[in-house]
């Protein structure tokens, strides 16, 4: 019998069957955040339950905390952030808060821990915990009741998935990145075309990702609905295990993990990486993205009326015309930050086109390192200097900050955002606020000339 | 409490929400989510579609139009509840008196955190969708009745069928609490600890 990736995961972890069709699954490791955590916990005591395994989880600040300084800016987040410090304090689970040198935005330290392993199975109340997959690895996001439930059984309820494989095979071109990669997935499986499903990626233009390039790919699959996305294990994800702090403490051997060769899936896409070109969102879902070098669609392009008034309503709230140039939309803000792209790979990249260059007049721009490891890591490079130079604000303190807005990071009604982040809905960055999703280096690009531009004229 | 009401058949009036790829952020902006309890999120629902800047009521959004300010049923777009994992979204649903929503697919965490707050989220053919879309959109004796146990929608002369999981229809008839009832199955959850290997083992460092 053949097996797919994700049904060798399941199988490892499957605990028992229940009578009503679900399954118990074990849950190797299970991070949380200070938002939507404390729900659980009080659940925890309203029960009287105790946590299964205290050891297997980590909790951190990321979503609601400043990030100009390691105080909070004010008494609500403040509340937050003592909540899941007090609550860890209780049950005797890892915290890493604010000040603490591995305090960044979860998905960015579990690897950089080395947290995360081949055939793991990793919870966290968060969309984007899709991201482990990288590592071939089962990562998906779970809500609050199920934070609850994965603290007082080490399980979770679980209904398998059915699979899905898109395949991204031959050479990308120069300025193309795993951004775009993704944000061309989305743009073909369309947001919700993989309700469902948990997706594996496969093709030469995965498996030449770097690990963060491969990371961004699976962080983003959430966007089309995936619960879980998968990326086999290779010798690179080896080299990536080793050099942390928890590298060698795990191994998940026993299978190999990656899918049979002769694997069924129930649904397969192939995409061409010649055909990828650097990628632009112009509307307010993440499937509603163009070539930089195209226009925004106009009415025409669609034939039923409700994607006629789908669009019309999407350029009302982002500020634009149909039709037009998607090189001629001015923006406000460049942000440069997130889960999505906010490693130390991602910031080399944006420098690479700030070295020597200014960001245009008018434009505020901000760079938010994921990490405080990646902070220092940037620093030590003179990625700081290059940012600083260029005219971007380098934030001393890492969070998920203007991608979701929940600090004091927020973008004004009617501000344009050049965001190097996942989601483009409205009012995401800010109530009214514009958001337009690209790779790191194609915001820095917008950055310099105060529109949206095309990284490959950067040389 | 609403949530844990036992319940086979809702019944109310239902609105149309016929936008596809309507967010958690949308259903429940970032602003009210700065919070540790479940409570008094009704009002963040749909905050920014039911009123203006100015705090004013939209009168165009159908939540705010009669007789669809007392829908406890929403027919909804494609891909509902994606994005954001943000349980808040459902609580707040809850809490502004919504007890089901009728689509064609919903996104994955959305549905599980649904029937974890008695939120029943019936999914239907587009063709079913359609027609309990128009039917929602006539403000004169509108009425739909989901009977979660016989798995079928009625609203006047429709009668359709709605797909659910056993263990979710189970979960909104009985409203069961998982955490208690998985920990029914404590020792399956040793035994399989038991087999782990060391290395097997997270731990992580404090």
């Amino acid at each position: 019998m053949s097996h797919t990736l994700y049904d060798k995961l399941v199988d490892a972890h499957k605990v028992c069957d229940l009578p009503d069709g679900d399954m118990l699954i074990y849950v190797d490791f299970h991070i949380m955040n200070e938002y939507t955590s404390p729900q659980a916990f009080s659940g925890l005591d309203t029960k009287g339950l105790k946590v299964w395994r205290p050891e297997a989880h980590l909790a951190v600040i990321d979503h609601v905390n400043a990030t100009r300084s390691s105080e909070p800016h004010d008494t609500a987040s403040k509340l937050l952030i003592d909540n899941l410090q007090a609550n860890c304090t209780k049950h005797g689970i890892a915290f890493y808060g604010l000040g603490d040198p591995r305090q960044g935005i979860e998905h960015v330290v579990v690897p950089e821990q080395g947290l995360v392993s081949p055939g793991m199975l990793i919870a966290c109340g968060d969309s984007h915990t899709t991201t482990y997959g990288a590592y071939g690895a089962l990562g998906f996001g779970i809500g609050t009741s199920e934070v609850e439930h994965v603290l007082a059984t080490q399980t979770l309820r679980y209904k398998r998935m059915k699979t899905m494989r898109v395949t991204v095979d031959g050479e990308t071109a120069p300025g193309v990145t795993a951004k775009d990669i993704i944000m061309k997935v989305v743009q073909v499986v369309g947001a919700g075309g993989a309700n469902g499903f948990a997706v594996e990626f496969a093709g030469s233009a995965i498996r030449s990702l770097d690990m963060a390039g491969r990371m961004t790919v699976c962080n983003m699959a959430v966007e089309l609905g995936a619960r879980a996305a998968l990326i086999a294990a290779d010798q690179l994800t080896e080299a990536a295990m080793e050099g942390h702090p928890h590298s060698g403490q795990f191994a998940f051997n026993g299978e190999s993990w990656s899918s049979d060769p002769e694997a069924v899936f129930d649904e397969v896409f192939i995409i061409s990486g010649a055909d990828i070109e650097p990628l632009i969102t112009w509307g307010t879902s993440p499937d509603q993205s163009v070539p930089i070098t195209a226009n925004v669609p106009s009415a025409t392009d669609y034939i039923s009326p409700e994607a006629k008034a789908a669009l019309a309503r999407s350029l009302h709230y982002m500020g634009l015309s149909e039709g037009q140039s998607a090189q001629s939309i001015k923006i406000d803000t460049a942000f440069i930050g997130s889960c999505t792209n906010s490693r130390i790979e991602d910031l080399r990249e944006a420098a690479k086109i700030l070295e020597g260059r200014k960001v245009a007049k008018g434009v505020e721009a901000i760079v938010v390192p994921g990490s405080a490891m990646t902070r220092i890591k940037a620093e030590a490079e003179g990625l700081r200097a290059v940012f600083e130079a260029a005219g971007f604000e380098w934030r001393p303190e890492a969070g998920c900050s203007m991608c979701l807005a929940m600090n004091d990071d927020i973008a004004m009604d009617g501000e344009r955002v050049a965001s190097s982040t996942n989601r483009n809905f409205e009012g995401r960055q800010g109530r009214g606020a514009r958001t337009h999703l690209m790779s790191p280096a194609m915001v820095a690009a917008a950055a310099i000339t105060g529109h949206l531009a095309d990284v490959r004229d950067f040389k | 409490m609403k949530d844990k009401q036992m319940t086979k058949t809702i019944k109310g009036i239902a609105a149309p929400l016929p936008l596809a790829n309507v967010d958690t952020d949308v259903i429940m902006p970032k602003r009210f989510l700065i919070t540790i309890t479940r409570e008094g999120l009704g009002d963040g629902t749909f905050a920014d579609l039911r009123f203006d800047s100015a705090g004013e009521q939209r009168p165009e959004f159908i939540l705010n139009k009669s007789p669809w300010t007392r829908a406890s049923i929403l027919v909804v777009g494609d891909n509902f509840g994606c994005g954001s994992s943000r349980e808040h979204a459902v609580w707040g649903m809850r809490q502004l008196g919504i007890n089901a929503c009728i689509g064609t697919g919903f996104a994955g965490i959305f549905y599980d955190n649904a029937r974890k707050n008695g939120l029943a989220l019936p999914v239907v053919s587009p063709s079913t969708r359609d027609l309990l879309l128009q039917f929602a959109s006539d403000a004169s004796g509108n009425e739909v009745s989901i009977d979660l146990e016989r798995r079928t929608i009625t609203a006047a002369d429709i009668s359709a069928p709605f797909e659910m999981g056993d263990a979710t229809q189970t979960a909104l008839i009985r409203g069961r609490d998982d955490t208690l009832d998985s920990l029914k199955h404590a020792g399956a959850i040793r035994d399989y600890e038991a087999e782990l290997k060391s290395e097997m083992r997270v731990s992580v460092i404090k």
